[in-house]
C-alpha cells in the first residue's frame, strides 16, 4: 500500500507526457489525484506496518503531511483543468508531468523514516516544482526560477551536511542501531553525541528553513510565488512548505528526545519571530497580490516554527496549523488565481471584483480572513493554542508582540485584498473566471477551513495529539 | 590515514584557491574537473580493500565530477561567449586572503570536533575548508557559471565529509552523487538561460528585475 502512494504518482507523471492533448493530460491529473486521494483513505484505515527495514513508515506526523498535500493537490488539478483552458503554457506536456512528479515525491518525504530518504525525497521535489516557475519562459520568471535554484539548493546542500553530521552524532550507539533510521534515533537519542547533534540541529533547520521561506532565508520567496502560475503558487505554499517543515520536525523529535529541547527551542523561536516581522514589514503597501500571499507564507512559516519552538500545546498548535495553512493559502492563491485570469494581471490596482467575479470576490474574502486568523475559520484556533501555550510557558511579552505583528498584516492584508474588491470593475476584466471548474476546489478548501474552526472531527484529533507527542509535547 | 590520502586532500584545497585567484572561467572549470578526479580517488586511496561498493563509488564520482559536469559547463561558456569573471563583489587577491582565512579555521576547528576514529580529522579539515571556500566563490562572484562552480566546491566539500562515515553508513555516499544529478539540472537552468537569449550575458546581477518597490 505504501509504495503504492508514490508509484502511482509517478506513473502518472510519464502518463500524462504521452499524450499530445491537453484533455488527456488533464484526464491523467485529476484521475492520479483521485487515485491518490482514495490511497491516503485506505492508510487512514488500515495502518500499513514498515517497509524497508524501517526506511519507509507512516507515522500521525507523516500521515497529517501526506493527507493535506494529497488533498491540496485534488483541488489544484481539479483547479488545472479550467486552468489550462485559459493559459497555455509554453511548457505544455511537461506542466501536468511536474506536479505530479511532484507529489510522488511528496509522498515519499511524508512516508520515510530515514534522514537520508526524506533528503532525496525533499530534494525530487524541489526539482519537480522548478520547471512549474519557469513555464511561462519570460524574463521574470527565468529570474525567479534562478534565486529559487540557487537558494534551494545551498539550503538542500546544507541539510545534507546536517543529516551527515547526524549519522557521525550517531557514533557512540550501539551497533545494532540503523543509521539515520529515525525509530532507532529516537530510541538511542540519550546516546547521541550532544555536539553533533546540535550541529546537525543547525544545518538540518537551515537547510530545510530555506525552503520553507524562514526570514531571513526567505528571499525567494517572493520572487518564486509572484512568478509561478497561481496553481503552483498554491501548492508551494501548503504542500512544498509542509514537507519543509515534516524535515524541521523531524530533527526536532529527535533532538527533543535527546533532552536537547532546551537548545533548540530558543532558535526557532528566534526564527519564527523574525519571520512573522519580516512578514508585517512588507504586507503594509504591497503592490502585487501574489508576493502579498509570499510574505503571507512567511508569517505562517514562523508561527509554525514558533508553535514548535514553545513546545507543549504549542506543537499540537503547530501541527493543526499546518493543516489549516495548507486549507487558507490553498484558497487564497487560487483565489488570486481567478483574478489573473480575469484582470491579466495580480497588481493590488485592479479594482471592482466584487461586481465583475462575484464568487471569486467572495473567496478572496473568505480566504483573506482565514488567512490572518479570524474567527470562525480554522487558523484562529490554531493560532489560538499557539498563543495560549506561549502564555503558559512564560512568555507574555512574547505572546502580546506576536498578536501586534499578527494585527498588522491582518490589516495590511485586508487593505490590499478589499480594495481589489471594492470599486467599479474596468473595462478589461473578463467575467469567464468563475468558470466551475475555477472555482469549485477554491469552495471546497474554503468549507474546509472553516469546518475546522467549527469542528475537529475525532479521527484528525487523534492523530493531532499522537503527532504532538512524537515532538515531546502535548494536547491543549 | 595513508599518504596518499593526505596527499589528494591537501591537492583538493590547492584547486580550491586555484578556483578562487583566477578571472579566467576556463580556469575555474578545469580545476573544479581536476577536484572531481581527486575526490574519484579518494574512496580508492582511504579503504584500500577496494570492495565492489569503493570502486562503484570512485567510477561513479569520476565520471560525473570529473568528466561529465566539466564538459558542460565548458559547452555552456562555449555557447554564452564568455570568458571571464568581471568585477566580482569581493576581488581575487581579497578571495585568495579569506579563502586562505577560512581554510585556517577549519585547520583550527576540525581537530577539536569529537570524531570517532583521529584519523578522520584531515578530511574534516579539508571538507569545512571546501565548504567556506565554496559558499565564499558562491556570493562574491556575478557570472551564474562560477556561481554554479561555487557550488560544487560546496557540494565536493559534504562528499569528503560523507567519507568519514563512508564504512559505516554506505548509503551516504550515493546521496552525494544524487546531488550531483540536482546540479546537473541546475546547469541546465544556465543552458536554458542561453537558449531563450533573454540575457545578453550570463551576469546573474543582470538578475534584478523582480524587487520589492
Amino acid at each position: 500500500m505504501l509504495p503504492a502512494l508514490v508509484v502511482v504518482p509517478a506513473l502518472g507523471a510519464v502518463g500524462a507526457y504521452a499524450h499530445r492533448t491537453v484533455a488527456y493530460r488533464t484526464a491523467w491529473l485529476v484521475g492520479t489525484a483521485v487515485v491518490h486521494g482514495g490511497l491516503v483513505t485506505v492508510v487512514w484505515t488500515s495502518r500499513p506496518a514498515s517497509l524497508l527495514d524501517g526506511w519507509v513508515a507512516l507515522d500521525d506526523l507523516g500521515m497529517l503531511v501526506l493527507t493535506i498535500v494529497s488533498i491540496l493537490f485534488l483541488v489544484v488539478a481539479v483547479y488545472a483543468v479550467g486552468y489550462l483552458r485559459h493559459e497555455d503554457p509554453r511548457g505544455g506536456r511537461a506542466f501536468v508531468s511536474c506536479l505530479l512528479a511532484f507529489l510522488a515525491a511528496a509522498s515519499l518525504v511524508s512516508l520515510s523514516h530515514h534522514l537520508g530518504v526524506l533528503w532525496v525525497g525533499m530534494e525530487a521535489s524541489t526539482l519537480a516544482i522548478a520547471p512549474l516557475i519557469y513555464h511561462r519562459h519570460d524574463r521574470r520568471s527565468l529570474e525567479a526560477v534562478w534565486k529559487y535554484l540557487v537558494l534551494s539548493s545551498v539550503g538542500i546542500a546544507l541539510a545534507l551536511l546536517g543529516t551527515f553530521f547526524m549519522a557521525t552524532a550517531q557514533f557512540a550507539v550501539p551497533a545494532s542501531d540503523r543509521p539515520l533510521v529515525l525509530t532507532d534515533l529516537v530510541r538511542g537519542a540519550p546516546q547521541l553525541h550532544p555536539a553533533w547533534l546540535k550541529a546537525a540541529f543547525v544545518f538540518l533547520l537551515v537547510g530545510y528553513g530555506t525552503k520553507m521561506g524562514l526570514a531571513p532565508l526567505h528571499t525567494w520567496k517572493p520572487d518564486t510565488y509572484g512568478e509561478a502560475p497561481s496553481p503552483v503558487g498554491a501548492l508551494m505554499c501548503g504542500g512544498l512548505t509542509a514537507l519543509a517543515f515534516l524535515g524541521v520536525a523531524r530533527t526536532m523529535q529527535v533532538v527533543a528526545a535527546a533532552g536537547l529541547a532546551s537548545f533548540a527551542q530558543p532558535v526557532l523561536i528566534g526564527f519564527g519571530l523574525v519571520s512573522l516581522v519580516v512578514a508585517a514589514a512588507f504586507v503594509l503597501g504591497q503592490a502585487d497580490l501574489k508576493r502579498l500571499l509570499a510574505y503571507s507564507s512567511v508569517e505562517h512559516m514562523g508561527l509554525l516554527v514558533l508553535g514548535l519552538g514553545l513546545g507543549g500545546a504549542g506543537t499540537y498548535g503547530s501541527a493543526l496549523h499546518l493543516v489549516n495553512n495548507a486549507l487558507a493559502k490553498g484558497l487564497l492563491f487560487l483565489a488570486v488565481g481567478n483574478v489573473v485570469l480575469a484582470a491579466g494581471s495580480s497588481s493590488t490596482a485592479v479594482r471592482g471584483l466584487g461586481r465583475a467575479l462575484p464568487i471569486s470576490a467572495a473567496l478572496l474574502v473568505v480566504g483573506l480572513f482565514a488567512a490572518t486568523g479570524s474567527p470562525p475559520f480554522g487558523p484562529f484556533l490554531s493560532e489560538f493554542i499557539i498563543l495560549r501555550a506561549a502564555l503558559a510557558g512564560g512568555h507574555p511579552t512574547l505572546a502580546l508582540v506576536v498578536v501586534g505583528l499578527l494585527a498588522t498584516i491582518f490589516a495590511g492584508m485586508a487593505v490590499s485584498i478589499l480594495r481589489v474588491v471594492h470599486g467599479e470593475p474596468g473595462p478589461d476584466i473578463r467575467p469567464e473566471a468563475d468558470h466551475a471548474w475555477l472555482v469549485a476546489g477554491p469552495i471546497t478548501l474554503a468549507l474546509g477551513v472553516l469546518l475546522l474552526g467549527l469542528y475537529l472531527p475525532a479521527p484528525l484529533g487523534e492523530a493531532l495529539r499522537h503527532a504532538a507527542a512524537s515532538l515531546g509535547g502535548t494536547a491543549p | 590515514m595513508t599518504t596518499l590520502s593526505s596527499l589528494l586532500l591537501t591537492l583538493v584545497v590547492l584547486t580550491d584557491f586555484a578556483i578562487l585567484g583566477t578571472s579566467r572561467l576556463s580556469t575555474c572549470i578545469r580545476a573544479i574537473g581536476v577536484q572531481g578526479l581527486l575526490l574519484a580517488g579518494l574512496p580508492l586511496a582511504l579503504h584500500p580493500g577496494w570492495s565492489l561498493h569503493i570502486i562503484g563509488l570512485a567510477l561513479g564520482t569520476g565520471v560525473v565530477k570529473a568528466v561529465a559536469l566539466p564538459w558542460f559547463l565548458r559547452w555552456a561558456i562555449r555557447e554564452a561567449n564568455v570568458r571571464r569573471e568581471v568585477e566580482p563583489f569581493i576581488g581575487f587577491t581579497t578571495s585568495v586572503l579569506l579563502g586562505a582565512a577560512a581554510v585556517a579555521v577549519a585547520f583550527v576547528v576540525a581537530p577539536r570536533l569529537p570524531l570517532p576514529e583521529r584519523e578522520g580529522t584531515l578530511l574534516v579539515a579539508v571538507a569545512l575548508s571546501n565548504v567556506l571556500t565554496g559558499l565564499l566563490v558562491l556570493t562574491s562572484r556575478r557570472k551564474a557559471i562560477t556561481q554554479v562552480v561555487g557550488y560544487l566546491m560546496l557540494e565536493n566539500g559534504i562528499f569528503v565529509f560523507g567519507l568519514t562515515q563512508a564504512q559505516r553508513v554506505p548509503f551516504l555516499l550515493e546521496l552525494g552523487v544524487l546531488l550531483d544529478v540536482f546540479v546537473g539540472v541546475f546547469i541546465m537552468g544556465i543552458v536554458v538561460f542561453h537558449i531563450n537569449r533573454e540575457f545578453d550575458t550570463l551576469s546573474s546581477s543582470q538578475l534584478e528585475e523582480l524587487r520589492e518597490t
